[in-house]
C-alpha cells in the first residue's frame, strides 16, 4: 500500500481526472449552447392541434416536459405538456402557449400553412385566402395567394429597402450636413460673427438642402403609396386577418419543404443573423451591428493597451531598480486584475467621460453644447477603460517574456556598442513578442467578453448608426455602439418577450464565442510565426 | 620551430615567437610596429581595483597589454579572469554595486575617466562570449547588427561587410546559402564563430575573449583557435582559458591570476618553461585549480 503511494500514480490519476471534469465542463457547456444555438434557424414543421373541446392551435411545438406533480404517489407514470409557439401575436396577445397532452384530440400537419415572418408582431401562422392589391383582389385560393405571394414579395423587399435607403442614406445624408452647417454658424456665432458672407452662404446653403430633403421626402410618400398589397389570410381559429405586403420579410410553407429547401431556409437565416440589422427589438433579425461593435471595440483596445502594457512592463523590468517599491507596484498590478470590472467602468465614466470627454467637449465642440459629443459614453471611452481593465495581463504577459530573455543576449548587444535603449528595441523586444502577443490574446478575449463595464461607458441596446460609416471622418470614436454582451444580457434578460428571445440568446452566445476564438487563432497563428522566425536554440 | 615542452607527463606545444616575415603576411596590418622591434602596448593597466559590494575581486593588477597580440589570462576559477577582462571594456558597469580603482588606459586615454563614452568604447573594444550567445535573428541580421547601431544603413556595405567578417570567422562556406535563416539553429561551434564574426564586423582594435571555447568539441575548438591566430595579425585579443594546452598554442603573452591578484606575466613560452612563482607553477602542472 505504501509504494502504491509511492509509485505516484494516484497522483497522476488525480492530475488525469482533474483534467477530465473541466474539460467536461467545458464541453458541457458549449455543448449546451451550440445544440440550443445551432438549431433554431432550422424550419421546424408546422403542427395543427385539436383538442378534446376542439379548439385548433397551429404553430411549432418547441418544448416537451413533464408536468410537475408534487403530491402524486411515487411511481404515477409522468404527464407531459408542450409548449407551443403559435405566433400571430397581433391576435392572440403572446407567441407562446402551454398543452397538456391529455388535452390534444388529433395531430396532424397540414400542408398548406403558411409562415410569415413579419416587421412586426412576431411571426404569422395560418392559412391565406387571397392576395388584394388596394381593393381589387389579385389572387383567390391559397394555391394561387401563394403563387402571387412568392411572386410579389421580392418586388415589395425591394421597395422597402429603396425606401429605406432613402431614409437612411439621401435623408441621413442630408442631415448629416445640415447639421454640420448648423454646428458652423453656431460655432462663428459663439466668436460673435453675426453675419458676414460666409454665413450667408451657410445658410443658402442650408436653404437647398431643406429643398432636397423636401424632394426627398415627396419620393418617399409616393413609393409608399405603391405599397398597397395586403395578404388575406385566416389564423386557427378561423379568424380572417389581413397583412400588408410590406410588413412582411420571409413567407415559407414548412411542411411541404425538403431537406434541402430546409438547408437553404437555414443558410439564408444564418446569413441574415450574422449581416442584418436587429428587428422587433432585438428578438428578430440580424445582430451585425453588435459583431461590428465587439470587433471594433476590441481593435481599438488592442492597439491602447498593446504599447501601455509594453511599455510599463519594459519600465518596471529593465528600468526601474528592483526592490521594494517595484515589487509593491507589482503586487498592485497583479491585483488590479482582481478589481471587479463594474469599478472599472465607474472610474471610465468618472475619469474618462465626465473629466477628459467634457474637457474635449469645452475645447473642442463648443458649439454642440449642450448637446455632449465626446462626454457622453462612446466607444473610444468603452475601449480605453476595457484597456485600462485588461493592461495588467499583458504587463504580467510582457514581463514574464522579458525575464526570460537571457542575460546574455543583452550584454552581447551592449558589447557591441548599443545603448540599453538600442538593445531594448532591437533585440529585446523582438525576442518577447510571442510573449506579448499572449497577453493580448488573453486580453483580447477577457474584453470581448466583459459586459458591465461597458453598459455604463458606451454600449447602448440600439444604436442608430455604426462607428465606422461614409461621413468624415470615417471613424466616429465618440459614437456609441453595440455589443455583443450585452446583448445577450439585454435579449434574455430585458426583452418584452423572453421565450421568443431565447434562442437569440443562444445563437448570440455561439456567435460571440466564435469571434473570440476567431480572434485568438489569428493572434496564435501570428504568435507561432513569429516563435518560428525567433525558433529556440537547440543548444 | 615549435618548442615542446615536457615535463611531469604534460606536454605543452608553445606558440612560436612571432617573426617579423609573418606580421607582414597580411596586407590590412594597420600600422605594423617596425620588423623585430617589442610590440607597442595598446593597453596599460594601473593599480586596478575592484569590488563587487564589500568583497574585493581584483587588487592592485598592472599589466600592459601589447598591440596584436593575442594575451591570455589563466588562473583557478573565481580569481577574477571575467572580471578583470570585462573591465576592459567596461561591461561591469551593468553589474549593480561595482567599485573600480586604480585606471586602465587605452592608448593613453583612461577608460573609467568619468567623461569617457562608453559607447565609443565598446566600439574599440569588442567582446565574445564564453557561452555563445547569438541574437534571435537571421544570421545576416546577426553580424549586421553593430554596423547597423554604429548607423550603416546601405545595403552594399552591410553586405560586404557581413560576407568579410563570416570569412573572417571561417564560417561563411557554411552558412552562405541561409543567411536569412535563423541564428539560433546553427550548431554550438557554429554559433561561436558567429558570434566571433558579429564582433569583428565592427572592426574593433580590441576583442576580448571570455573562454571562448569551453562549450566546444575539439574540431569546433581547433577551428577557433586558428581563427584566434589569424585574427591577431590584425587585432589585439585578450583571451580567458582554462585550457592550459590552449593558452600555450595561442597567446603570445600569459598571464596568471590568483585571488584577485596577478601573480606572474611573461612571454607564454616563459610561462609555461620557466615560470618564477610558486603558485603558476602549481596551477600549470595541476596540482590545483
Ligand atoms: N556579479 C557579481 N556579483 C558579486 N560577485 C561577483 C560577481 N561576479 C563575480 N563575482 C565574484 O568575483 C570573483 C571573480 O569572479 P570571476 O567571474 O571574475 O572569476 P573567473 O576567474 O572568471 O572564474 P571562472 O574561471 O570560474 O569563470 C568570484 O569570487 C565571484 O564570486
Ligand atoms: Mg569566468
Amino acid at each position: 500500500m505504501k509504494d502504491f503511494w509511492k509509485s505516484g500514480d494516484p497522483f497522476v490519476w488525480l492530475t488525469g481526472a482533474m483534467l477530465a471534469l473541466s474539460l467536461l465542463m467545458v464541453t458541457g457547456l458549449v455543448t449546451l449552447v451550440l445544440v440550443n444555438g445551432l438549431g433554431f434557424f432550422w424550419p421546424r414543421g408546422v403542427e395543427r392541434l385539436v383538442l378534446d373541446d376542439g379548439t385548433v392551435v397551429v404553430g411549432e411545438v418547441s418544448e416537451r416536459e413533464a408536468i410537475p406533480a408534487p403530491d402524486a404517489p411515487l411511481g404515477t407514470p409522468a404527464e407531459y405538456r408542450l409548449q407551443v409557439k403559435r405566433g400571430n401575436r397581433d391576435v392572440e396577445g403572446s407567441d407562446f402557449l402551454w398543452i397538456d397532452e391529455a388535452r390534444i384530440a388529433r395531430r396532424e400537419r397540414p400542408a398548406d400553412v403558411v409562415v410569415l415572418e413579419r416587421r412586426e408582431w412576431g411571426n404569422f401562422y395560418g392559412e391565406i385566402s387571397a392576395l388584394r392589391q388596394a381593393d381589387r383582389a389579385v389572387a383567390t385560393g391559397p394555391a394561387e395567394a401563394w403563387a402571387a405571394l412568392e411572386g410579389r414579395l421580392s418586388e415589395a423587399l425591394r421597395l422597402h429597402e429603396e425606401i429605406f435607403s432613402i431614409e437612411k442614406g439621401e435623408i441621413g445624408a442630408n442631415n448629416h450636413a445640415q447639421e454640420r452647417l448648423r454646428l458652423r454658424l453656431r460655432g462663428r456665432e459663439l466668436r460673435g460673427a453675426r453675419d458676414g458672407a460666409e454665413i450667408d452662404a451657410a445658410h443658402r446653403e442650408i436653404a437647398s438642402l431643406q429643398a432636397a430633403y423636401q424632394q426627398s421626402v415627396e419620393r418617399l410618400t409616393r413609393l409608399r403609396q405603391g405599397q398597397n398589397e395586403r395578404l388575406v389570410a385566416t389564423i386557427a381559429g378561423g379568424r380572417e386577418v389581413e397583412i400588408p405586403l410590406d410588413k412582411i420579410v420571409r413567407a415559407y410553407r414548412p411542411n411541404r419543404m425538403g431537406a434541402f429547401a430546409k438547408a437553404g431556409f437555414y443558410a439564408t437565416k444564418l446569413w441574415e443573423f450574422v449581416s442584418a440589422d436587429p428587428r422587433e427589438s432585438n428578438t428578430e433579425g440580424g445582430v451585425f451591428p453588435a459583431i461590428f461593435g465587439t470587433v471594433m471595440m476590441v481593435m481599438i483596445m488592442s492597439v491602447l493597451v498593446t504599447p501601455l502594457g509594453i511599455v510599463a512592463a519594459v519600465y518596471l523590468r529593465e528600468y526601474a531598480k528592483q526592490g521594494p517599491f517595484v515589487s509593491a507596484v507589482r503586487i498592485a498590478v497583479n491585483n488590479l486584475a482582481g478589481v471587479p470590472s463594474i469599478v472599472f467602468g465607474v472610474f471610465g465614466v468618472g475619469f474618462f467621460i465626465y473629466t477628459i470627454g467634457g474637457t474635449v467637449d469645452r475645447w473642442f465642440f463648443p458649439e454642440a453644447l449642450p448637446t455632449p459629443t465626446f462626454g457622453t459614453g462612446g466607444i473610444l471611452w468603452a475601449s480605453l477603460t476595457l484597456a485600462l481593465l485588461t493592461v495588467p495581463v499583458v504587463i504580467v504577459a510582457t514581463e514574464e517574456g522579458l525575464a526570460a530573455v537571457p542575460r546574455g543576449v543583452r550584454e552581447a548587444s551592449l558589447a557591441l556598442a548599443a545603448t540599453k535603449f538600442e538593445t531594448t528595441w532591437r533585440v529585446v523586444l523582438p525576442a518577447v513578442l510571442p510573449s506579448i502577443l499572449t497577453g493580448l490574446i488573453l486580453a483580447m478575449a477577457r474584453a470581448a467578453g466583459e459586459v458591465a463595464p461597458l453598459m455604463i461607458t458606451g454600449v447602448v441596446k440600439l444604436a442608430p448608426a455604426l462607428p465606422l460609416d461614409g461621413f468624415f471622418p470615417f471613424f466616429h470614436f465618440e459614437r456609441k455602439f453595440m455589443h455583443l454582451g450585452f446583448h445577450i444580457y439585454d435579449v434574455g434578460f430585458q426583452s418584452p418577450n423572453v421565450d421568443v428571445a431565447r434562442p437569440m440568446v443562444y445563437m448570440t452566445t455561439v456567435l460571440l464565442l466564435t469571434i473570440v476564438l476567431f480572434l485568438n487563432l489569428t493572434a496564435i497563428l501570428l504568435r507561432n510565426r513569429l516563435r518560428r522566425r525567433l525558433q529556440v536554440s537547440a543548444v | 620551430m615549435e618548442t615542446a615542452v615536457t615535463e611531469r607527463g604534460w606536454n605543452f606545444k608553445v606558440k612560436p615567437a612571432r617573426q617579423s616575415s609573418e606580421q607582414h603576411s597580411s596586407g590590412a596590418v594597420r600600422g605594423t610596429p617596425a620588423a623585430g622591434a617589442a610590440p607597442r602596448t595598446l593597453i596599460q593597466i594601473r593599480g586596478l581595483g575592484l569590488r563587487y559590494g564589500e568583497k574585493a575581486a581584483l587588487e592592485d593588477i598592472d599589466l600592459a597589454i601589447p598591440q596584436r597580440r593575442v594575451t591570455a589570462f589563466i588562473g583557478p576559477s573565481g580569481c577574477g579572469k571575467s572580471t578583470l577582462l570585462r573591465c576592459l571594456n567596461r561591461m561591469n558597469d551593468l553589474v549593480d554595486d561595482v567599485r573600480v580603482t586604480g585606471e586602465i588606459l587605452l592608448d593613453g586615454v583612461n577608460i573609467y575617466d568619468r567623461r569617457t563614452d562608453v559607447v565609443a568604447l565598446r566600439q574599440r573594444v569588442g567582446m565574445v562570449f564564453q557561452k555563445s550567445n547569438p541574437f534571435p535573428k537571421s544570421i545576416y541580421d546577426n553580424v549586421a547588427y553593430g554596423l547597423r547601431i554604429a548607423g550603416a544603413r546601405r545595403k552594399n556595405a552591410l553586405d560586404a561587410a557581413v560576407e568579410k567578417s563570416l570569412k573572417s570567422a571561417a564560417l561563411w562556406d557554411e552558412v552562405t546559402d541561409r543567411l536569412r535563416a535563423s541564428a539560433l539553429a546553427l550548431s554550438g561551434g557554429q554559433q561561436q564563430r558567429l558570434c566571433i564574426a558579429r564582433a569583428i564586423a565592427v572592426e574593433p582594435e580590441v576583442i576580448l575573449m571570455d573562454e571562448p571555447c569551453s562549450a566546444l568539441d575539439p574540431i569546433a575548438t581547433a577551428k577557433v583557435e586558428s581563427l584566434i591566430h589569424e585574427l591577431s595579425q590584425r587585432y589585439t585579443i585578450v583571451i580567458v582559458t582554462h585550457n592550459m594546452q590552449q593558452a600555450a598554442r595561442v597567446s603570445d603573452l600569459t598571464a596568471f591570476l590568483y585571488l584577485g591578484k596577478l601573480v606572474e606575466v611573461g612571454s607564454t613560452e616563459k610561462i609555461f618553461t620557466a615560470r618564477d612563482k610558486r603558485e603558476t607553477e602549481d596551477y600549470i602542472t595541476g596540482r590545483f585549480g
